[in-house]
C-alpha cells in the first residue's frame, strides 16, 4: 500500500507515461461518451436556447409573462439536475423489465450517452438562453434602427451571441466529462466496455489503488484543460475577427 | 411649414413612472433641433419614441404630416428614412466595413454599390482605411464615428442623436460636430440631438427645447433660449467654466474681466457685468509655464480628477475653479496627480460671452 502523497503522485506519473492499453481505452471511451452527448446536446439545446433567449421580455401580457417565468425556472432547475437521479431514471427505462428494455441498451456506451445527454441539454439551453438574452435588447434595437426587419434583427442577435453559445458548450462538456453518478448506474462500469475515467477512479479508490486513481484524475484534468484551451482560443479568435 | 416630425401631447409612463408629460413639438424639415436637459429629463425616451422603438402611452407622433401608427410593419418602413445614433455605442462583432455596410445589406443593395458607399461614409467620418479593422477594438471616439457612418450611409431624411459627443476627446468631438453640420448643410438632413451641453447646442442648432422632468419648459430659436437668465440655463445643462464679473475695456481693444481675484482677458468689447464661458477643450494644461502669446495664464493645482474613458476631466483651482480635459496619456507623461501644480493657458478669443 502506498503511504505518502508524494509517492502516490510519482507512481501516478509512471503509470501515465507507461500508457497502458487499458488506460488508453478508458480515456477514449470518456471522450467518446461525453463528446457525443455534448454534440447531440448542442444540436438540440442551442436552437431551443436561442428561441427562448429571443422571446425574453417580449411577453407584455400577464399570461405570457407567467409562462415565460415558469419556463425559465424549469430550465434553471433542470440545469442543476443531479446526475445520479438522471442515471436512475434512465436505468429504470432501459432495464430489461422497463418500457425500453427491449432495446437492450443497458450497460452500453449508448446508455451512458443518453444519460449525459439528458444532463447537458438543460445546461446548453440555459447558458445559450442567457447569452442571447443578454444582448437581445440592445442588438435588436440597434439593428432595427439601422433599418433591419424583425427577422434580420433577430438573426443579428444570434450572431452577436455566438461567443456565449461556445461558452454553453464548454460548460456542458466540463459537466459531462467529470460526471460519474449517472454513467455508473447506466453503464455499469464494465472493464473494457463501459469503464470511463471517472468510474474507473471510483473503482480504483475502492480497491485502494490510489496511484492509479490519481493518474486517471490527472489525465481527466489534462483532457478537460486541453479541450477548454482549444475552445477558449476559438472564442478569443472570434472576438478578434 | 411642414414638419419633418411632430409630437402632440405626448405622454410616456414606464412601470408607473412618468417619463414624459404633454410633450408637443414640431421639428421643421432641414433644421437642427436640440433637446437640452439634465440627465434623466426624458431626452432619450423622446428620441426612442421618434425612432419608434418605444410607443407613447398617450398622444400622437406625426412623421412628414402623417400620423404614425405604431404597428411593427409601419414603423419598420418609416424607420428606413431615419438614422439613429445611440448614446451607448454598440457595434457588431465584425469588421468596421461590415458594420457600416449593414444598413444597406438589410435593404438589399448590391455588393458593388455597398462597397462604394461604405468607402464614402468612412471618408465622411474621417476613418478611411479602417475597413478591415475589428469594430470592437476601436477607441471610444472611433467607435462613435463608425456609429455615425452607419446612421449616415443611407442618407436619412432625419438623423436622431443621443448625446453624440458625451465622453469624446476634443479631436473626436470636433470631427463629429463637423460631420453633423456638413450633413445638415450639404444633404439637408434634419437633425434632432439630445445634449446637456448648452454650447454645443448653441454652436450647431437652429432651435432648441429645454426639457426638465419630462416636460418642455421652453422651446424656441437658440438665440431666444440663450437670452434666458444664466441661472435658469444652469438648471438645464451642466455649465462649467462659467464666470461672472465686471468687464472693462483695455487699451489693446480687448476686455478685461475681474472675477473676484482673477482676471480673464477676452477678445470682446464689453463693459459692465458679464458672464463668460471657456470651453474645457480650449484650455491648455501644462506642468511648466508655457511660453505663448495666449493672454490668459494661470497657475493652480488639481483638486479633482474624473475618468471619462480615453480622457480625464480635471478640476483645477487657480483662483477660480476651472474644468479642463486632457488625454490619459498626456496626464501620465506629465506625471500629474491630485494636488499637482499645473499651468492653464487659453487665448482671449477662447472666451465666449453668454
Amino acid at each position: 500500500m502506498e503511504t505518502s502523497f508524494l509517492e502516490v503522485l510519482l507512481r501516478a506519473f509512471q503509470l501515465i507515461f507507461s500508457l497502458s492499453p487499458e488506460v488508453l481505452s478508458i480515456t477514449l471511451l470518456s471522450l467518446r461518451v461525453s463528446g457525443t452527448a455534448v454534440l447531440i446536446g448542442a444540436l438540440i439545446g442551442v436552437p431551443i436556447g436561442m428561441v427562448l433567449g429571443l422571446v425574453q421580455f417580449r411577453g407584455k401580457r400577464n399570461l405570457m409573462h407567467f409562462i415565460d417565468i415558469t419556463l425559465r425556472s424549469i430550465v434553471n432547475t433542470f440545469m442543476g439536475l443531479p446526475p445520479v437521479v438522471v442515471g436512475l431514471v434512465v436505468y429504470l427505462l432501459l432495464t430489461a423489465s422497463g418500457p425500453l428494455g427491449v432495446l437492450g441498451l443497458l450497460y452500453t456506451p449508448t446508455a451512458m450517452i443518453i444519460t449525459q445527454l439528458i444532463m447537458v441539454v438543460p445546461i446548453i439551453i440555459g447558458v445559450t438562453m442567457s447569452a442571447v438574452g443578454s444582448v437581445e435588447k440592445a442588438v435588436r434595437e440597434k439593428a432595427l434602427s439601422l433599418g433591419a426587419t424583425d427577422r434580420q434583427a433577430a438573426w443579428m442577435v444570434l450572431r452577436e451571441a455566438r461567443m456565449g453559445v461556445l461558452t454553453a458548450i464548454i460548460v456542458a462538456f466540463g459537466a459531462a466529462i467529470s460526471e460519474v453518478g449517472g454513467i455508473l448506474i447506466t453503464g455499469g462500469n464494465i472493464r473494457w466496455v463501459t469503464r470511463t475515467l471517472t468510474t474507473a477512479i471510483v473503482v480504483e479508490v475502492e480497491l485502494g489503488n490510489f496511484a492509479l486513481a490519481i493518474s486517471l484524475g490527472i489525465i481527466l484534468l489534462s483532457l478537460a484543460f486541453a479541450i477548454n484551451l482549444t475552445l477558449t482560443i476559438i472564442q478569443l479568435r472570434g472576438i478578434k475577427r | 411649414m411642414q414638419f419633418q416630425v411632430e409630437t402632440r401631447n405626448l405622454y410616456k409612463e414606464y412601470s408607473g413612472k412618468k417619463i414624459l408629460s404633454d410633450v408637443s413639438l414640431g421639428v421643421e424639415i432641414g433644421e437642427i433641433f436640440a433637446l437640452i436637459g439634465p440627465n434623466g429629463a426624458g431626452k432619450t425616451t423622446l428620441l426612442r419614441i421618434l425612432d419608434f422603438l418605444d410607443e407613447p402611452s398617450k398622444g400622437t407622433v406625426w412623421f412628414q404630416g402623417a400620423r404614425v401608427n405604431f404597428s411593427e410593419r409601419n414603423t419598420q418602413a418609416l424607420r428606413r428614412g431615419i438614422g439613429m445614433v445611440f448614446q451607448q455605442t454598440l457595434l457588431f462583432n465584425t469588421s468596421v466595413s461590415n458594420n457600416v455596410a449593414y444598413p444597406l445589406k438589410v435593404r438589399g443593395e448590391n455588393e458593388r454599390e455597398i462597397e462604394q458607399r461604405v468607402k464614402e461614409a468612412l471618408k465622411i467620418v474621417q476613418l478611411e482605411g479602417f475597413e478591415s479593422n475589428n469594430a470592437l477594438k476601436l477607441s471610444g471616439g472611433e467607435a462613435q464615428r463608425v456609429a455615425l457612418a452607419q446612421a449616415l450611409i443611407t442618407d436619412p431624411e432625419l438623423l436622431l442623436l443621443d448625446e453624440p459627443t458625451a465622453n469624446l476627446d476634443p479631436r473626436n468631438l470636433s470631427i463629429v460636430e463637423e460631420v453633423l453640420s456638413w450633413a445638415n448643410r450639404e444633404r439637408k438632413t434634419t437633425i434632432i440631438m439630445a445634449t446637456h451641453n448648452m454650447f454645443q447646442a448653441e454652436a450647431l442648432a437652429d432651435r432648441a427645447a429645454l426639457i426638465m422632468e419630462g416636460r418642455i419648459e421652453k422651446i424656441g430659436k437658440i438665440q431666444e433660449i440663450f437670452t434666458l437668465p444664466s441661472k435658469t440655463l444652469t438648471k438645464f445643462a451642466r455649465l462649467e467654466n462659467v464666470f461672472s464679473g465686471v468687464s472693462r475695456l483695455s487699451k489693446e481693444g480687448t476686455s478685461v474681466i475681474d472675477i473676484d481675484e482673477v482676471q480673464i482677458e477676452a477678445a470682446l468689447q464689453r463693459s459692465g457685468n458679464v458672464s463668460v464661458y471657456v470651453r474645457p477643450e480650449d484650455i491648455i494644461l501644462s506642468s511648466q509655464p508655457l511660453i505663448s502669446s495666449a493672454r490668459n495664464r494661470f497657475e493652480g493645482r488639481i483638486t479633482e480628477i474624473s475618468d471619462q474613458g480615453s480622457i480625464l476631466r480635471l478640476r483645477v483651482k487657480a483662483g477660480k475653479d476651472f474644468t479642463v480635459q486632457i488625454t490619459k496619456r498626456s496626464f501620465n507623461e506629465m506625471q500629474l496627480n491630485m494636488d499637482s501644480t499645473v499651468f492653464l493657458t487659453f487665448k482671449a478669443s477662447a472666451v465666449q460671452i453668454i
